[in-house]
């Protein structure tokens, strides 16, 4: 038996090695010139090196936009390319920012923008702050001995899969007059609501929307983060006859803090950026709505007649800069509780 | 060998010769469908391709709110198509093809596209394309709907208000949702806001949104959304000057007056066909007419274009009489043709229904104000119908009030009309 299982060791490798040539080959092949290039840089230059193909399709796709966006916001009138347009300065951000009281949009020149800065807001603190709840009360559940958890697990994932569009549309038959969900109020007696008609219902299911289609990513996330909780703590606290709120408090919710941040930054950018399963599902109405700042910009230069790319630019910036703010308010947060967590 | 590697020269130089004879222009055009209109020009394209083997055309047909977003930016980049089918039709004149100097007869297309041809070029004289259909804008009734309700249609000269007490009794009467549904769309408010009064221009001629007239229009509207005559499901439920039509409503007899306009005549006969009588009516009068909107699409030459001659013999193809005969007989359309509009077009069609909205809203082409053709020419006009939309759109479900609205309206349009304006 155990010359048996040595043979089939002994093939195992031997295909392994045989598997592995044109991988070694290939390595082999590479080694000359990394070595010139390793002379050339110096071994402290070696990371650069290795880093430099991301680096630069980061500064393509991503710094040189940001630029070239930033330029944008300095000028005005219709031309597409930024050599063409005429330099305004701070023409549009002065006109973003002209209002006489800034809570009332009303009283603003460009009220759409702040009714978007305002529906944007509304719409993160209910979103962010339900969505990581429900993941991680998901996350919670599925990490327990369950019966067919793979099942479930791959339940709750499966709305990410899906294209933003579909969910909107597959929402939208739900909600609409005649849809689903009217039909079965109607037939428990109930009279139709037209969701999309009313600004609270309509905010209501662009939250619920979203927060259904993004859940089953933070979730696993979250999942990741429990599973990586040493299970010797919660034995020694079942030793010790702790109960399970305490348990939560004192050792899952502080050792799965650092993965809650994360989650917590991806979905308040995720938030921010909201776009096209609202656009789909209520089009950013009724009226304003549920128009928030990123519809607000692409109707700035895509939609109108005029496409007032200088306009959406300055937004699109002042949109960046909420953006970094918010991240840098929440990294300090997380770091300044890792801090006191660490002299406690 | 000597022998085989020549036969492979030889073989190899005549593919070459075979492939460079059978070289052939590619042209893109750029399609939206309203009806069955894309499925007629695949056919006339395919003839034309039989007819010229030099020439291969490609029918990009895109959804119409690519031709109003996509297509500028494509445009700006010097990335549109040769040929497309538009509706903004003055907005986008500076990226068309003059074609005068490269067409075999001029004179054909002034005499039979003239007045249409200025819709293309406002401030010139140049010939960049023909009209696929002019439409008209005006309301269809679900008349069997009146006949069950036992109400009679408001006869000729009746008011909107006419038009809506009725609509709202025959809804009353017999439990239907929508009394009455408009486009969400400025084009279709300017017809019956001009009936009214408006007059969208100062003396000097220059852009002046709100008036009177506009006001009075816009505030009927404000009020019919209030009192149920119209649903906020279509002008309440979206945001900006997102278009939004009622076709899938009135169709599916969930609405009694339908404001919409000529180019629906195709999609009814084939989506309702005779499940009842859809009507179409003149549109209603107002103090100062009884006016919709004329519009309509048009096939334009773009200036970018790599093969202008082709583009040329191709548009030469499609404007003859025979072929644009065929289309506007199959496709239902409005001809934009002023010697078939004469001699009158065959229309493939048995459809009583369809016969009588095709005869109403040629009929109603007398009827159009001055002041309709000229905001349908001028070159801005989308920015009109857009701040009048959005704002009246915001107005409706309480963002603002009416009187907020119209100041809103008229900042619009003087700031976009600045930015445009910028050199």
């Amino acid at each position: 038996m155990a010359a048996q299982n040595e043979a089939r060791a002994g093939l195992g490798a031997r295909l392994t090695t045989a598997a592995g040539w044109p991988l070694r080959a290939a390595f082999r092949l590479l080694d000359v010139p990394l070595k010139v290039v390793q002379r050339l840089v110096g071994i402290r230059g070696m990371p650069w090196v290795f880093l430099l193909p991301n680096l630069a399709f980061f500064g393509i796709f991503v710094v040189i936009p940001v630029f070239i966006n930033f330029g944008f916001s300095l000028t005005g009138g219709t031309q597409l390319f930024l050599t063409d347009r005429v330099y305004t300065g701070t023409e549009q951000y002065a006109f973003l920012l002209d209002c006489e009281r800034f809570a009332d949009p009303l009283t603003c020149r460009e009220d759409r923008f702040w009714r978007g800065i305002y529906n944007t807001g509304f719409f993160i603190v209910f979103q962010v702050a339900f969505l990581v709840l429900f993941s991680l009360v998901t996350a919670l559940v599925l990490n327990r001995e369950i019966r067919a958890r793979g099942f479930f697990r791959a339940v709750f994932f499966f709305p990410v899969l899906l294209s933003p569009v579909v969910v909107a549309l597959i929402w939208k038959w739900i909600l609409l007059r005649d849809g689903l969900l009217n039909a079965a109020l109607v037939s428990l007696g109930f009279d139709k609501i037209l969701f999309f008609v009313s600004p609270e219902w309509a905010m209501f299911w662009a939250i619920f929307v979203s927060i259904w289609a993004h859940m089953g990513f933070y979730t696993l996330i979250l999942l990741a983060g429990l599973q990586a909780i040493p299970p010797d703590l919660y034995e020694a606290a079942e030793m010790d006859g702790t109960r399970p709120m305490r348990v939560f408090r004192r050792i899952t919710l502080p050792l799965l803090w650092p993965t809650m941040v994360v989650v917590i930054v991806l979905a308040l950018i995720k938030g921010v950026q909201i776009f096209d399963e609202v656009y789909v599902l209520t089009g950013g109405g009724p009226g304003t709505a549920t128009q928030f700042i990123v519809q607000y910009i692409y109707n700035t230069a895509f939609t109108e007649q005029v496409q007032n790319f200088g306009l959406a630019a300055a937004a699109s910036v002042v949109l960046g800069l909420v953006l970094f703010v918010l991240t840098m308010l929440q990294l300090a947060a997380a770091r300044r509780r890792d801090a006191g967590e660490s002299d406690g | 060998m000597t022998g085989l590697f020549r036969s492979l020269i030889g073989v190899s130089a005549l593919a070459l010769a075979a492939s460079s004879a059978t070289a052939q222009t590619e042209l893109r055009m750029m399609w939206y469908n309203d009806g069955v209109e894309g499925e007629v020009m695949e056919t006339i394209l395919e003839r034309f391709e039989a007819e010229h083997p030099d020439i291969t055309v490609t029918l990009d047909v895109v959804p119409y709110k690519a031709v109003l977003e996509s297509l500028p930016i494509q445009l700006a980049a010097g990335e549109g198509p040769d040929i497309a089918r538009v509706t903004d039709l003055g907005g986008l004149s500076p990226y068309y093809l003059d074609m005068t100097t490269y067409l075999s007869d001029p004179d054909y297309w002034r005499e039979n596209f003239g007045p249409f041809l200025a819709w293309l070029d406002p401030d010139g004289s140049s010939i960049s394309g023909f009209m696929t259909q002019l439409t008209v804008t005006g309301p269809y009734v679900n008349k069997t709907l009146f006949e069950q309700a036992g109400v009679e249609m408001p006869g000729e000269g009746a008011t909107w208000d006419d038009w809506a007490a009725a609509s709202r009794e025959v809804a009353g009467a017999l439990d239907i949702p929508i009394p009455m549904a408009w486009d969400r769309s400025g084009h279709r408010v300017a017809g019956p806001a001009i009936s009214m009064g408006a007059k969208m221009f100062d003396p000097d001629g220059a852009p002046h949104l709100v008036d009177d007239g506009l006001k009075s229009m816009a505030t009927t509207l404000y009020d019919w959304h209030q009192d149920g005559t119209m649903s906020k499901e279509l002008w309440g439920s979206v945001s900006g000057s997102t278009y939004l039509g009622a076709n899938e409503d009135f169709a599916n007899a969930q609405v009694v007056m339908y404001m919409s306009g000529s180019w629906q005549v195709p999609q009814f006969a084939e989506t309702i066909g005779d499940a009842f009588d859809w009507w179409a009516v003149p549109a209603p009068c107002g103090p100062a007419a009884c006016s919709g909107m004329p519009g309509g699409a048009a096939l334009v030459a773009m200036a970018d274009t790599d093969h202008p001659e082709e583009v040329v013999t191709l548009m030469e193809y499609l404007s003859s009489e025979e072929v644009l005969a065929e289309f506007y007989g199959k496709t239902l359309f409005i001809p934009g043709h002023l010697g078939l509009a004469k001699g009158g077009v065959d229309f493939a069609t048995d459809d009583p229904r369809a016969s009588h909205a095709l005869q109403t809203f040629a009929g109603a082409v007398p009827t159009i104000s001055p002041v309709a053709y000229e905001l349908q020419g001028y070159v801005n006009n989308r920015i009109m119908f857009n701040a009048l939309i959005s704002r009246l759109g915001e107005a409706i479900v309480g963002e603002m009030t009416l009187d907020q609205a119209f100041d809103r309206m008229s900042d619009d349009v003087a700031k976009q009309i600045a930015e445009k304006e910028r050199e």
